[in-house]
């Protein structure tokens, strides 16, 4: 297992106080701008996105980050916590509402989130959730190229991940990095994006002209363009199937910065 | 077109509120229907339920460019849903269906009920075009508030709602349409997604709501 890098940062060497600074504050990574095919463009936007630069965290949020957040700011304790933003599940896998518990990795990702939760933690990095779109952008890459979504070995290898069991302990962070830099993007967790109410892939895409469409103001529902990206389709369904307040056992987060 | 059809209802909305409804309406009219809500500015957030929609903070601006958070609307029921100015079909849609379960309350009821519609496109939708558009649809200024807020505030916001949108490269969104019912406290009690007309069973829970208010 590949240890996480922030322990092992070059920082720590240079000064004392530099290195404890860097062991509170994540790494982030430097995402250059660039277009995106979307599995999910609708009909009003079949071309490539346009993506901005941004710096996106080079690993997912962990348990023990998690820890100290709430810690920091009890209002997002579990037993604190507005059930408008947190529903019954939330951290149900500590073994207090500050103690992660013997068989809780401290460097495992922290899964058993909320939406606003999660958001909450990334506006306390200075960030915010990445959008759909730049989560895609980075999920796209393989070991060494941006785009690896046709090959079939990149789709087989994140198809493999989903196929294996959900009741295996969750690996720590600081997997093997993507052509972008960025670690765990697949094989993890499945992440929270900022956007995650804008994938209105509602109901069934397939049904066309039905009385639904007058549901969605402009073009209806999301057209997905990709059929055969599974790997990315799952994705948007699992994600299109929650409730901001929702969080399940297998769903983290990272965080991102947008280059004002 | 629609948009004249829309306004000769208005007219005639006005017209027989005037004329069935004379005393009742007239003295709800005069006074702000903003003043109850405007005590409660105070109120201590930590008594709210925990399922409140209030719990999320969040400022806005309304449609005269004044500032107001969106916990000042505690203490009345509201029916809030979010929107786009430019949208030309869903949205003049959601309005009609929210001035339909106006129309079936009794003025009284009618008094203690207001509308709060909030813009998930703060680019287009300042105070200026968000004036033009209450001014055009001719709503009830002492009950209807059309608001804009900035765009990470207008996402927690819909997904407190259970509301979703996605900008299109166009201009236009998609998104669902739902009017919620809050309650004085700010739950969520009754849901609509019906357009053009109000849902009847939605109906009877504001009519509720409206007579249980104080």
């Amino acid at each position: 297992m590949v240890r996480p890098r922030h322990r092992s940062r070059a920082a720590c060497a240079a000064a004392l106080l530099a290195c404890s600074l860097a062991a509170l504050a994540a790494d982030y990574v430097e995402v250059p701008a660039g277009t995106i095919a979307s599995a999910l463009a609708g009909d009003a936007d079949r071309t490539p996105a346009l993506l901005a630069a941004f710096s996106l965290r080079e690993t997912p949020v962990t348990q023990g980050e998690f820890l100290r957040f709430v810690t920091a700011h009890p209002e997002w304790r579990r037993d604190g916590v507005p059930r408008v933003f947190a529903g019954s599940g939330y951290l149900r896998g500590w073994r207090s509402p500050t103690a992660l518990g013997d068989g809780v990795d401290e460097h495992a990702p922290v899964t058993d989130v909320s939406w606003f939760a999660a958001e909450a933690y990334c506006e306390s990095e200075g960030a915010r959730l990445p959008t759909w779109l730049e989560w895609e952008y980075v999920a796209a890459a393989d070991a060494s190229r941006r785009d690896a979504r046709d090959d079939p070995a990149w789709l087989a290898r994140i198809l493999g991940w989903y196929a294996r069991p959900a009741s295996d302990p969750l690996p720590e962070v600081g997997g093997a990095a993507n052509a972008f830099g960025v670690r765990d993007v697949h094989g993890v967790v499945w992440e929270w994006v900022d956007d995650f109410t804008a994938l209105l892939v509602e109901g069934d895409s397939r049904t066309g002209n039905d009385p639904d469409k007058l549901k969605f103001c402009g073009a209806g529902a999301i057209n997905l363009q990709d059929r055969d990206n599974y790997a990315v389709l799952m994705r948007i369904a699992l994600l299109s199937s929650l409730n901001a307040a929702d969080s399940t056992s297998s769903l983290g987060f990272r965080c991102a910065r947008p280059h004002s | 077109m629609t948009t004249f059809a829309f306004r000769r209802t208005d007219a005639a909305h006005i017209l027989a509120t005037t004329l069935l409804g004379f005393g009742i309406a007239a003295s709800a009219h005069a006074v702000p229907a903003t003043a109850p809500a405007a005590t409660l500015t105070t109120a201590d957030t930590t008594a709210l339920p925990s399922d409140s929609v209030y719990r999320l903070s969040a400022a806005l601006t309304d449609q005269s460019g004044r500032g107001f958070r969106l916990d000042e609307r505690r203490g009345r029921p509201l029916l809030v849903s979010m929107f786009y100015t430019s949208c030309q079909f869903v949205c003049p849609m959601l309005i009609e269906s929210i001035r339909d379960a106006e129309r079936q309350l009794a003025p009284a009821e009618r008094a203690q009920v207001d509308v709060l519609l909030v813009s998930f496109d703060p680019e287009h939708d300042t105070v200026s075009v968000l004036k033009r558009t209450a001014d055009e649809r001719s709503v009830d200024p002492a009950h209807w508030t059309l608001a804009r807020t900035d765009a990470a505030t207008a996402r927690k916001l819909a997904s407190v709602l259970g509301i979703q949108y996605r900008a299109l490269a166009n201009g236009d969104f998609n998104h669902t349409t739902a009017i919620l019912l809050l309650d004085p406290q700010g739950r969520i009690v009754a849901r609509s997604s019906k357009l053009g007309s109000a849902e009847p069973a939605f109906v009877i829970r504001v009519r509720a709501a409206a007579r249980l208010a104080p």
